[in-house]
């Protein structure tokens, strides 16, 4: 710092990169004294005329006011107040043009001086080394004093500084070209400017005060001289003239060497600069009490008759100050608020005058021509030369115009001071400045949409995270619940049974669901022309081929089916997938309603010709002379065996289509049946019926008919109720059984067994529906059911039998079938009609006399199955809709004949199928009924634990 | 009452481009009198001849990209590009190489790639390498000093050679090139070339006629022409003087060590200044703000390595002259040079500024 002294001792200084040397004018000015004008008629006064916060308004239209009185105040720190430049009235606050680049209007305070000057009351202080450094800054914040230079920074920030100071410079440069206001102001009033000078430096406290002025004001650097002589901290720096040496940089680089870092304040380098004529409004604001009301103006310009400096009150229209400087050019009229380098032209002479205008400038044309023609750069390189900030003007423009914001930034646009110095020797005359500005703006808007856009992707984000939280959380709870849920259902009690029976219910409800409309429809097509049962039959298994045929799964199925066909085809037996027939009459119808269902089937897919031709082929082989055998053709209702047939055909093709994991089971079922057909036993993978007692055929209808009935419970009770049946199976049933999932019997009369077990498995299944109404009338039904079985017959409400005869078992087999289909429905109606069930029991127990048979449980049922009790009756209801109508006539059938029973289950088990697709067969025959119970159990189970696996 | 709104700064310096290419056309004119009183009217006629075939490109393409003509046209570019051109021609040259050569410096060069400010390459320098690549034998017949020929050269003369190939007088210019001792002459730049490959040392080939007394007929006077040109363009500021300090300087340094490393095969410093168009490089070529590097860093840079250049095809390579193709080799490099030379920002440090850089 030492050094530093000595060499600004020495007169020696430092230089800054570039500048220029425009033409001066400042002699146009600078030898007429500063002249006061009279009030103008009207003040403008913008409420904000300094960077920072404007104050709130404290006076009203039509206060009068006093010269000094405030008329603004805020308590933001960066917020100056102004006062009345003179005694009058406030007549309007409205938006007005401003002193601004682009015209821009804000509010301003308009004041109508009454005349009479009259001040409002001040504290003069005489000697201010008593007041604190608080007071000091407190009294120049009200004073409203900013910087006015130029920025219009308030100087009460700048001064309160904790940085600690080595430099107080005071900027007396004005370098701008035609500028006076300062050089007469120091002429005129330095032993004011000294006493502001005082001031700062008992503020700022700094080693020393560095006055830097420029050489071509002689007078002012004397009067300055004379004025500090006395003091030693106070150095009067005459500095070669170059604009722009008095920009804040430029003039702390020439006096102290120092470069102020890009983006930080000068302070951080131990430096404060002030204006001079802001040191003279700070001792008039703390000695003399006087705000910043009025200041130095220079009038200036070739278009001006009396060119001279003014003391302007703040607020007095630039058309005043014209006015009173004759203005008189006839050229293209332009206006310039501050100098010809970093000034900028007004829109209107109804601009004011505001505490940063320390020029107006009206040139003539031949001063500062309004025609510039901009042409193409040659990169000369000069504006490089002359820039202070030693930036690459020419490289700037290039990027500015191109809108290469990346590499303005690059380029330190921001550094820029807009000095103008390029754009002055620029040979092509590119307004330089101007791209670097709208580079800037736009460079600052683009970083308040990042800003915002950052912003805005935080939030988002921080959505997203939420939302995962949150899905990971349900995720979690979920996979804990279904984790306990599983625990319990595999733990083996009771209860874990009961859950997975339900599930397995539910699903079968929603399959037979989907497939309960479609299939009502065709069966009440063809309950009408139901007289003719085997045409009926055949119609059916054509309907439901059709209906099957859009399967996908069916391919395959049909393929095993057809093979199966072929293989078991031998001039005694028919057996079939579904159907093996005894009778030689007719094994030829039965094969042809077999194939008739299967080529339909098939004739819906694409590969269907192929099969046709085999299934053709089948047809033919077996048909003979008394069977017409067309894929639509009916047969002759002769032989019954061909009706059967067809239905079993029917209810296989619709097993098989329905489901994936059927096959398998088909498929053992299909062994069993290959394995133990005999010409005196029909099996099918479902249903095998000893057709002899038609006993066994009401048993079936009655089985169905309280199967329906169980299918409309989903209470609990009634699963515990199962439950306890089964236990009584248990208790009963002999080991020789194997169990299913749910139920494992020790039968001594194993058959029964079997079949009641797979009832009630298939019960709970059913379990699931919901109407509590139904399940008691269920309730009481199954009652009078018991009361009219034999003894030996444990009734449940679902089922239990302990039948002597198979035919029971097959009965059972058929009800549990039922239940599955009649799971899926929901109609109260149907509920309503239990009655003539316990009737048609009644009748049926009678029958059962005769036979073996025991059978059942009854229960009306959901649906419009109450036919059943026409079973007795051999009557069919021909005017039902249902397909259920269609068994009844089939069992009328039965009950003639020995295979009518045959039927009935057979269509039963169809029904079943084709309303339940996870209905597994069940295969009964005479020598095998224990296995192929079992199979069939155990078939079923693997089938609910895929669903439910599923 | 409404103003006029402009932008800051009001006031200017008053200089325009235009200006700026007619002062460095004026400086020129002491380099094209002494051509033309060394070597007669034929750059003359080509300067002229460049000069129209210039203007009506420029007028021509100017009107295709709907430009403004009248203040482009005259911008004095097309006109500088065009002179120099002419100054760089072999005096005698066929009328069609300066046509052929200003359309193509003026369209090509300079038009194609944006006009005014936009072309990477000097023009007048591009035209020339394109001709002495295309028309080899027209581009290398140069005219000895009048002083030296046997034949009168006159402005008459001189017309009818370059329109139709023989002088009125029906001589030829293979029979002008011929001393009065019937051999063949040169410029200076290409006999000491020759002669070296010849197995002559630089010594013996001072002895020629072709270089007289000093360093050249005739070469000498018209470099220093330029020179002085060119410290009046420095004088007014027209160009910076970095440029053609350094790029002498360097040809100075590498000629000079050349020259003390091997004295009989490497010319002195002096005879590479004042010979070809070494002068003119220097102060008129290099100089193009355009082609150029703009910051000083980048011009010290640029006017060395162009003076590298021009010393290592005159020493070692195939042709005599070098600074045309020195020129474009260095506007190549000019915009990575810019890149790499960029001056410190204020209130940047120094890493910082490179680090942009």
């Amino acid at each position: 710092m030492d050094s530093i002294i000595q060499r600004i001792d020495k007169g020696q200084f430092w230089k800054f990169h570039g500048g220029i040397h425009p033409p001066e004018q400042k002699f146009i000015t600078a030898d007429q004294p500063i002249r006061t004008l009279p009030l103008p008629n009207e003040l403008i006064l913008p409420l904000q005329q300094h960077i920072g916060q404007a104050g709130k308004v404290i006076v009203n239209i039509g206060d009068s006011v006093l010269k000094g009185q405030p008329l603004t105040h805020s308590d933001h720190p960066m917020a100056v107040p102004i006062h009345a430049p003179t005694s009058g009235k406030v007549t309007q606050i409205k938006p007005s043009v401003i002193a601004h680049p682009s015209g821009l209007e804000e509010l301003c305070l308009f004041l109508e001086p009454d005349g009479e000057d009259k001040w409002c009351t001040r504290n003069i202080c005489t000697d201010f080394t008593t007041l604190s450094n608080e007071q000091l800054i407190e009294k120049i914040a009200n004073a409203g004093i900013s910087g006015m230079g130029g920025a219009g920074f308030p100087t009460h920030i700048k001064v309160n500084n904790s940085a600690e100071i080595e430099y107080l410079i005071i900027n007396a440069a004005e370098c701008e070209p035609y500028i006076t206001a300062d050089d007469l102001l120091i002429r005129e009033q330095s032993p004011t400017i000294i006493d502001g000078i005082n001031i700062l430096h008992k503020i700022v406290s700094p080693k020393v005060v560095l006055i830097g002025i420029e050489d071509n004001k002689p007078k002012a650097i004397q009067a300055l001289k004379n004025a500090t002589k006395n003091i030693e901290y106070i150095k009067v720096c005459v500095i070669p003239t170059k604009y722009p040496s008095g920009g804040e940089k430029q003039l702390i680089q020439i006096l102290t060497g120092k470069e102020i870092p890009s983006g930080s304040l000068p302070s951080s380098q131990g430096v404060v600069m002030q204006n001079i004529a802001t040191c003279y409004a700070i001792a008039d604001a703390v000695i003399n009490d006087v705000p910043l009301i009025k200041r130095v103006t220079t009038v200036t310009g070739l278009g001006l008759n009396k060119p001279q400096n003014v003391w302007a009150l703040l607020g007095t229209p630039v058309g005043f100050l014209l006015k009173n400087c004759e203005y008189h050019t006839q050229d293209t009229k332009q206006v310039i608020m501050g100098g010809p380098m970093m000034g900028f032209s007004l829109p209107s002479d109804r601009v004011p005058v505001v505490k940063i205008t320390n020029c107006i400038l009206a040139p003539s044309e031949k001063e500062i021509s309004t025609k510039d023609e901009e042409i193409e750069c040659i990169r000369c390189g000069q504006c490089a030369d002359v820039c202070p900030a030693q930036l690459l003007p020419q490289e700037l423009q290039w990027s500015a115009k191109a809108k290469d914001h990346d590499q303005l930034n690059k380029l330190n646009l921001f550094d820029c001071i807009e000095c103008g110095a390029c754009a002055y020797v620029c040979p092509s005359h590119i307004p330089l400045v101007h791209y670097y500005r709208i580079g800037k703006s736009e460079i600052r808007e683009q970083k308040q949409l990042e800003l915002k856009a950052e912003k805005a992707k935080v939030r988002f984000e921080a959505r997203k995270a939420r939302l995962e939280r949150d899905k990971k959380a349900r995720e979690e709870k979920q996979r804990l619940a279904s984790e306990a849920r599983k625990a319990r259902m595999n733990s083996g009690t009771t209860e874990a049974n009961n859950e997975k029976s339900a599930v397995a219910a539910a699903l079968a409800r929603v399959k037979a669901k989907k497939q309960q409309t479609p299939t009502n429809d065709d069966n009440a097509t063809e309950a009408k022309s139901s007289q003719a049962n085997p045409q009926i039959a055949a119609a059916i298994a054509r309907a439901k081929a059709k209906k099957l045929a859009a399967k996908k799964e069916a391919e395959q199925t049909e393929v095993s089916a057809t093979k199966n066909i072929e293989e078991t085809t031998t001039p005694d037996v028919e057996s079939t997938p579904e159907a093996t027939d005894k009778p030689k009459d007719k094994k030829a119808q039965v094969a042809a309603a077999v194939a008739k269902a299967k080529a339909k089937k098939l004739a819906a897919k694409k590969e269907a010709e192929q099969t046709e031709v085999s299934a053709t082929k089948n047809i033919e082989e077996t048909t003979t002379p008394d069977v017409e055998s067309t894929p639509e053709a009916t047969d002759k209702p002769k032989d019954k065996k061909a009706q059967v047939a067809a239905a079993i055909a029917r209810a296989k093709a619709k097993k098989l289509a329905a489901k994936k994991e059927a096959e398998q089971t088909e498929v053992s079922a299909t062994k069993n049946i290959e394995e133990t057909t005999t010409p005196d036993v029909e099996s099918t993978p479902e249903a095998t019926d000893k057709p002899k007692d038609k006993k066994a055929q009401v048993a079936a209808a009655v089985a169905k008919a309280k199967a329906k009935k169980l299918a409309a419970k989903k209470e609990a009770e009634t699963a515990k109720a199962r439950e306890s049946q089964s236990e009584n199976i248990e208790e009963t049933t002999t080991p020789e059984v194997k169990s299913t999932t749910e139920v494992t019997d020790k039968p001594k009369d194993k058959k029964a067994l079997v079949a009641a077990a797979v009832a009630k498995a298939k019960a709970k299944k059913l379990a699931a529906k919901k109407e509590v109404e139904q399940a008691k009338t269920q309730e009481s039904q199954p009652e009078n059911a018991e009361e009219t079985i034999t003894p030996e017959v444990k009734s449940t409400t679902e089922v239990a039998d302990k039948p002597k005869d198979k035919k029971a078992l097959v009965a059972a087999a058929v009800a549990k079938a039922k239940a599955k289909k009649l799971a899926a429905k929901k109609e109260a109606e149907q509920a309503k009609a239990p009655e003539p069930v316990p009737e048609s029991v009644k009748d049926i127990a009678s029958s059962i006399d005769d036979n073996q048979t025991s059978v059942h449980v009854v229960e009306s049922s959901v649906q419009k199955k109450e036919n059943q009790s026409d079973i007795k009756n051999s009557s069919h209801s021909g005017n039902t809709i249902k397909s259920l109508d269609e068994e009844v006539e089939q069992k009328e059938n039965v009950k003639e004949d020995d295979k009518k029973s045959k039927i009935a289950a057979a269509v039963a088990k169809a029904r079943a199928k084709k309303k339940e697709e996870k209905s597994a067969p069940i295969t009964i025959e005479e020598d095998k009924k224990n296995r192929i119970a079992a199979a069939v159990a155990k078939a079923k189970a693997k089938k609910q634990q895929r669903s439910e696996l599923n | 009452m409404a103003f006029w709104i402009a932008i800051s700064p009001h006031n200017h310096i008053q200089k325009t481009t235009s200006a700026l290419m007619r002062l460095v056309i004026y400086a020129t004119i002491p380099g094209i009198l002494a051509q033309w009183y060394f070597f007669g009217w034929g750059n003359l006629i080509h300067i002229f001849l460049a000069t129209t075939t210039a203007l009506v490109a420029e007028f021509f393409v100017l009107s295709l990209r709907e430009k403004k003509i009248p203040q482009q046209i005259f911008d004095g570019s097309a006109v500088l590009t065009a002179v120099l051109l002419g100054v760089s021609l072999p005096a005698l040259a066929p009328w069609w190489i300066s046509v052929i050569g200003a359309a193509f410096a003026v369209v090509i060069v300079k038009q194609l790639y944006g006009g005014l400010g936009h072309n990477p390459f000097n023009p007048a320098m591009a035209g020339y390498v394109m001709l002495l690549i295309s028309f080899p034998v027209q581009m290398t017949s140069w005219q000895p000093p009048l002083e030296l020929m046997a034949h009168n050269l006159d402005f008459v003369n001189t017309l009818t050679m370059i329109f139709s190939g023989f002088t009125s007088e029906g001589f030829s210019l293979e029979q002008l090139k011929t001393h009065v001792d019937g051999y063949t002459m040169a410029t200076p730049l290409d006999t000491v070339k020759t002669n070296l490959t010849l197995g002559l040392t630089i010594s013996e080939s001072m002895n020629n006629t072709v270089i007289g007394d000093h360093f050249g007929i005739g070469w000498e006077w018209i470099n220093a022409a330029f020179f002085a040109g060119g410290i009046f363009l420095i004088y007014k500021k027209a160009i910076d003087w970095v440029t053609p300090f350094v790029f002498l300087f360097s040809l100075f340094v590498f000629t000079f060590i050349s020259f003390m490393l091997s004295p009989d095969t490497s010319s002195s410093t002096m005879f590479h200044w004042l010979n070809g168009a070494c002068m003119l490089g220097a102060f008129f070529i290099l100089t193009d703000p355009v082609s150029g590097a703009t910051s000083t860093k980048g011009r010290i840079v640029f006017a060395a390595l162009a003076a590298f250049l021009v010393f290592i095809i005159r020493q070692y390579g195939g042709y005599p002259d070098a600074v045309a193709f020195s020129v474009l080799l260095c506007n190549m490099c000019a915009p990575l040079i810019d890149q790499y030379t960029r001056p410190r920002t204020y209130g940047h440090s120094e890493s910082k500024g490179e680090g942009n850089a």
